[in-house]
């Protein structure tokens, strides 16, 4: 698979931040012990006129600005999110229209929990192998939902980040990339429900670790490598401890995830979340910098990915658009009142 | 909204790229676009070509709306403004990512895409530009 890879990137994050602390304060709990035990030290909140497709937008249209791609030359576009603004009505082609690439293309939105941006990565990058497009656009995005007073409503954010794939000036190349799915309920939304259902404790041993682990390791025998290869890591985070706990039975070290561990600030974007780190990646990588990225939905499955980063990540035009750093510093913070009635928690009808 | 979704449909190519148009007798660039240009007239009839706007500019003047239409309300109080296009064209927008006390006259704004309004819980999603300050 040589020479396929990321061509652009770009990340996007809503400027609202809540703090855990001011979440548990109205349900009655301790914020310093919530922020603790979870990693999480506040989230991001999209604005009212902020959805998945809006996210996608500017972090396509962020991709875009870093190369000369003509927009016209995107054969396929891939939208991973499990929340589409519309249940029934393609956020791509929404996206796809925004950015100039209509009419010429393919287009579909993916669903699978937290990893439905890394299968669109893995669908553009099998259609750029097989010569059926020239480009492909993956995005991972999320405006995620928590019900009140549950335990996600300290870490479903907003956020998401979009690659450009290709053959012609790959700036990371994805050398090798295979998933480890099965079915396990461990989080599940059925349909027209507002929010999601979870198993507490049985999200952790048998869903994330044992996907993660099985497809890290898989990877890692496939392409011959050993966790010291690789200079970036980066894992699926829906909060601050599963990632770095992960990295440490796998044999990653703190240094090589701190990087694209972007939770803490922002929370859990679900399909922009590992993409989101990535980005992080992308936006200090160096030549030559080899890259291990492994994903998880829930559901579930795991999407693995070993990448090289190339000597023309210097030529990208990084600076033409924000980067992860910037757009984590960049925020206001609102009360819980304001969350209510941006998320929409005071639904009526 | 009114005119419903075919309306909006019509018009996704100003509302998500702010295309405008050029008359190819005089060069001015005119948004929303125009069918003919009005100073030349006839002379600019089939020449009139649509380009796509940088969506860059400066806001002239600004209100901060307080009792906002039925689908803004939840956002009041908030800044609308017309801001001059670097091409030329004036366009009338809402300002979003500051504060209300935070907008200027001569305040560089650059265009970003968001929900403009919806028909309801049930009804299509409008998508289009608003401005946001350009951060230095």
């Amino acid at each position: 698979m040589r020479d396929i890879g990321i061509v652009s990137y770009g990340s996007y994050i809503p400027r609202y931040r809540i703090k855990a602390g001011v979440i548990a304060s109205v349900w009655g709990k301790d914020g310093a012990t919530i922020s603790r035990g979870l990693g999480i030290n506040e989230k991001s909140v999209p604005s009212i006129d902020q959805d998945t497709a809006t996210i996608s937008v500017e972090a396509a249209r962020s991709a875009l600005k870093r190369c000369t791609i003509d927009p016209q030359d995107i054969g396929a576009i891939y939208i991973g999110s499990e929340s589409h603004p519309y249940a029934v009505k393609p956020t791509g082609t929404i996206v796809g229209e925004a950015i100039g690439a209509t009419p010429d293309l393919m287009v579909a939105d993916y669903e699978f929990a937290c990893k439905a941006g890394t299968a669109g990565v893995q669908s553009c990058t099998a259609l750029v192998k097989a010569d059926m497009i020239k480009y492909g656009l993956a995005v991972g995005a999320d405006t995620s939902q928590a019900a009140p007073g549950d335990a996600l409503e300290f870490s479903a954010s907003a956020g998401g980040a979009a690659f450009i794939i290709g053959r012609d000036n790959v700036v990371a190349t994805i050398n090798h990339t295979l998933s480890f799915t099965t079915d396990t309920p461990d989080f599940w939304r059925r349909a027209e429900r507002k929010y999601p259902s979870h198993g507490g404790r049985f999200t952790g041993t048998p869903a994330y670790f044992k996907h993660i682990i099985s497809c890290a390791t898989n990877l890692m025998q496939k392409v011959d490598t050993k966790p010291e290869d690789y200079d970036y890591a980066i894992f699926h985070q829906p909060n601050g401890k599963f990632p770095v706990s992960v990295a440490k039975k796998l044999g990653f070290t703190y240094d090589q995830i701190k990087q694209g561990l972007i939770v803490p600030y922002i929370g859990n974007t679900y399909s922009g979340a590992s993409l989101v780190g990535l980005a992080s990646v992308l936006d200090v990588a160096k030549p030559g910098e080899r890259v291990f990225l492994t994903s998880y939905g829930s559901g579930a499955g795991s999407d693995g990915f070993d990448i090289t980063i190339t000597d023309k990540i210097t030529e990208l035009a990084r600076d033409n658009a924000p980067t992860v750093a910037q757009m984590v510093e960049d925020k206001e913070y609102i009360d819980y009142g304001t969350y209510a009635k941006l998320t929409d928690l005071l639904y009526w009808e | 909204m009114a005119g419903g979704v075919a309306r909006f449909w019509r018009e996704i190519p100003q509302r998500y790229n702010i295309i405008g148009n050029k008359c190819g007798s005089c060069e001015r660039v005119f948004f929303p676009p125009r069918e003919a240009c009005p100073h030349c007239r006839r002379k600019s009839l089939g020449k009139m070509e649509d380009i796509k706007l940088s969506g860059k500019g400066e806001i002239i003047t600004y209100t901060i709306i307080h009792v906002g239409p039925e689908a803004f309300k939840e956002q009041v109080p908030y800044p609308v403004a017309i801001i001059k296009l670097e091409e030329g064209p004036q366009i009338t927008a809402q300002i979003v990512d500051c504060n209300i006390d935070e907008v200027k006259i001569g305040m560089k704004v650059e265009n970003t895409f968001r929900r403009i309004q919806e028909d309801g819980y049930t009804g299509a999603i409008y998508y289009g530009y608003k401005f946001k300050p350009v951060k230095e």
